[in-house]
């Protein structure tokens, strides 16, 4: 047990909590019944952006100690935190795959349902909730429950950001991989509606699209992947390539750099090609980086992610934010299908745009208070897993779900034992 | 909770009728606080100061604050925070007093300005620690580093209090309190009414902006305006025979 301040990985709002690393799941509901008045909140690896995985003044179980895992058959049962990368290193090379990952491996089971994570291929997959089988969680009275598909509990806790408990075990479904390859076709775009309609046009299983919205028509590059066969031996996954020393000052990245940087992003990009790459590299480029969030300096960023509807609502964000002239680097574009059943689950069909944001960026606070009526306005959501600056008014407008998930919240936790700096500021 | 911008969702104001701390407030009303808490001595002034903040759409609501009662410091302040989390905590009781060579009027002064500021703002500091997470603001002023003549006593209870902050600031390192200490030069407010204004004199709106500014970018100390720095930096410098020949 120690004292520790914690904060995200945008590493703007720190604050000092107790953390527990429990060993066990008795340690663990232990620590659950003893944590006080200021309640407790599970944390895996830290890759929120803002604040659900901190607690000032209360209770951190950091859950890195729970993380065995067994493939049985056609399933994964895996410790609550188990990371998505250590099961994908035993999957792949059984010839299996989770059938979704979020940009970074370096996410826990736990995680992955609390954030109801999603990755490049949302349209044909759904979210991680859509792969699991069951999972037990560990309520306030420090009893575990089996929770699946179709209960209350399993659909306010998948996008809960670990208000209803700890998940302390999930079981998955893997999908068949034929290699560790991915056939990947790379495409350049010069506007915005170039690459809508590429990505809309897409057959591939996986979509993503890196946006220059610091260009005057949005450009972009279109990166569409399916699983393709290969030798065998490739390894899927590399361990990171470079790390980014501790002490680098802020205001690195500005607008010159930003431009620039997205500049060099587009031009060395191939007009199209098609080529074999690995798993890793493909879903995860920047985990090549270790600590990649600390060129951002002290003051941190903010990763600002969004999801509308089809319709004008991503085109009026974009060039609200190209106006504004605040930086933005390389801004990630994706597709998704129709929401699950989460009750605070991100995903909704249409469009969703992830940017990142130097946080003391002059007027950037206010460009995002902008962003987020334009978005309700659309009819669309920020990402609770990215948040760390959304006003709580706007939450139940653009979570219709929140009513319900207070109720259930309120029954699988009368005295309000999971409390986290993200519920604190959103009222959650 | 205070957001990645550092804007507060709830404000507790110590000497809660300070034009100041009032501009600041109305600013972090406008942006993301919702709960303000208005430490004072009862009177009509905080009454129309809360009154105020509600028509801008805050909850607000006024603590009886009484700076020379140290002793009920830490029960005021306690009460405060047991009904939610305090996000910033902006200590701004101090008064200026008339520049007479009376012993009592200077202990009053002092016993306000700074041994009342300094107890009110360690009974917040403790309580912020236990929450984890929050900004205290310290209402210092230029003349904490270089007294004039026109306010010698105000500004040794400043000095006071700025070096108390300077060093709390540092024991609260790494507990998830910052220390935020605003040097402001002349502003125009009730407290200076009537008063020849000094050289790079300012309004408590420009004062808010700067703290404002100030929360965003995690400054420990500031100066308002800005220059003000560079300003003092010289003053501090000059020898007593030439400073005192200053006008002022």
């Amino acid at each position: 047990m120690s004292d520790a301040l914690l904060a995200g990985w945008g590493r703007t709002s720190p604050s000092r909590a107790r953390v527990l690393r429990p060993g066990s799941v008795a340690e663990l509901a232990a620590a659950v019944q003893a944590a006080g008045g200021r309640g407790v909140i599970a944390r895996g690896l830290g890759r929120s952006y803002g604040d659900p995985a901190q607690n000032g003044g209360g209770v951190v179980v950091d859950l890195t100690r729970l993380r065995k895992f067994e493939l049985t058959g056609e399933r994964i049962v895996a410790e609550g935190g188990a990371s998505l990368g250590e099961l994908i290193r035993a999957l792949v090379p059984r010839g299996r795959f989770l059938p979704v990952v979020p940009g970074t491996r370096h996410v826990t089971v736990g995680g992955a349902v609390a954030a109801d994570v999603h990755g490049k291929n949302h349209p044909a997959d759904g979210s991680f909730a859509a792969h699991v089988e069951e999972f037990d969680l560990l309520t306030a009275d420090g009893s575990v429950r089996t929770v699946r598909p179709g209960d209350q509990a399993f659909h306010a806790t998948t996008g809960g950001m670990g208000l209803t408990g700890v998940v302390t075990r999930a079981v998955l479904r893997p999908i068949p991989i034929p290699s560790p390859l991915l056939r990947v076709e790379t495409r350049r775009c010069r506007d915005l509606d170039d690459v809508l309609t590429r990505l809309s046009g897409s057959t591939a299983r996986y979509a993503v699209a890196w946006l220059d919205c610091l260009s005057e028509r949005g450009r972009g590059i279109v990166d569409e992947a399916t699983h393709t066969e290969g030798p065998a031996a490739t390894a899927a996954l590399k361990g990171p390539l470079l790390s980014v020393p501790p002490h680098i000052p802020g205001g690195l990245l500005n607008r010159h750099t930003a431009t620039l940087f997205n500049h060099l992003w587009y031009c060395k990009a191939p007009r199209t090609s098609v080529r074999s790459m690995p798993l890793g590299a493909y879903f995860h480029p920047l985990d090549r980086i270790r600590d990649w969030n600390r060129i951002y300096g002290p003051p941190g960023f903010v990763q600002y992610q969004f999801a509308v509807p089809y319709g004008e609502g991503l085109k009026n964000v974009v060039r609200r934010i190209g106006r504004s002239g605040v930086p933005s680097f390389l801004a990630v574009l994706k597709r998704l299908g129709p929401a699950g059943e989460g009750l605070l689950s991100f995903p909704i069909e249409g469009w969703t745009l992830a940017l990142d944001f130097p946080a003391t960026a002059p007027g950037l606070p206010e460009l995002l208070d902008a962003c987020d009526q334009a978005v309700i306005d659309a009819g669309g959501r920020v990402y609770l897993a990215k948040d760390a600056r959304l006003a709580p008014e706007s939450l139940p407008v653009m979570y219709p779900g929140l009513a319900r998930f207070r109720e259930i919240r309120a029954q699988l936790d009368p005295a309000g034992v999971f409390q986290s700096d993200l519920a604190r500021r959103l009222r959650l | 909770m205070n957001n990645a911008f550092r804007d507060p969702q709830s404000l507790l104001i110590v000497g809660g009728t300070s034009d100041i701390a009032l501009a600041t407030a109305r600013l972090l009303v406008r942006r993301r606080a919702r709960r303000v808490v208005l430490a004072a001595r009862p009177s009509e002034a905080l009454t129309r100061a809360a009154d105020g903040l509600r028509g801008l759409g805050a909850a607000v609501e006024t603590v009886a604050f009484e700076a020379t009662a140290v002793g009920d410091h830490e029960k005021t302040f306690g009460e405060v925070f047991a009904e939610g989390d305090i996000d910033v905590v902006l200590v701004a009781c101090g008064v200026l007093g008339t520049n007479a060579l009376d012993p009592v009027k200077a202990a009053e002064i002092a016993s306000v300005t700074y041994v009342g500021a300094m107890s009110a703002t360690l009974a917040c500091a403790n309580a912020l620690r236990e929450q984890g997470h929050g900004t205290l603001v310290v209402l210092s002023s230029v003349a904490a580093e270089r007294p004039r003549r026109a306010n010698f006593v105000y500004a040794s209870a400043k000095a006071g209090l700025d070096s108390f902050a300077q060093g709390l600031s540092d024991v609260l390192h790494g507990s998830g309190v910052q220390v935020l200490v605003v040097r402001p030069g002349f502003v125009h407010t009730k407290m200076t009414k009537g008063l020849p204004p000094a050289p790079f004199a300012s309004t408590p709106d420009a004062v808010a902006v700067a703290i404002h500014a100030g929360l965003r970018s995690q400054a420990g100390t500031i100066w308002v305006p800005g220059v003000l720095r560079l300003v003092m930096a010289v003053l501090r410098r000059l020898p007593r025979a030439i400073f005192r020949r200053l006008p002022g």
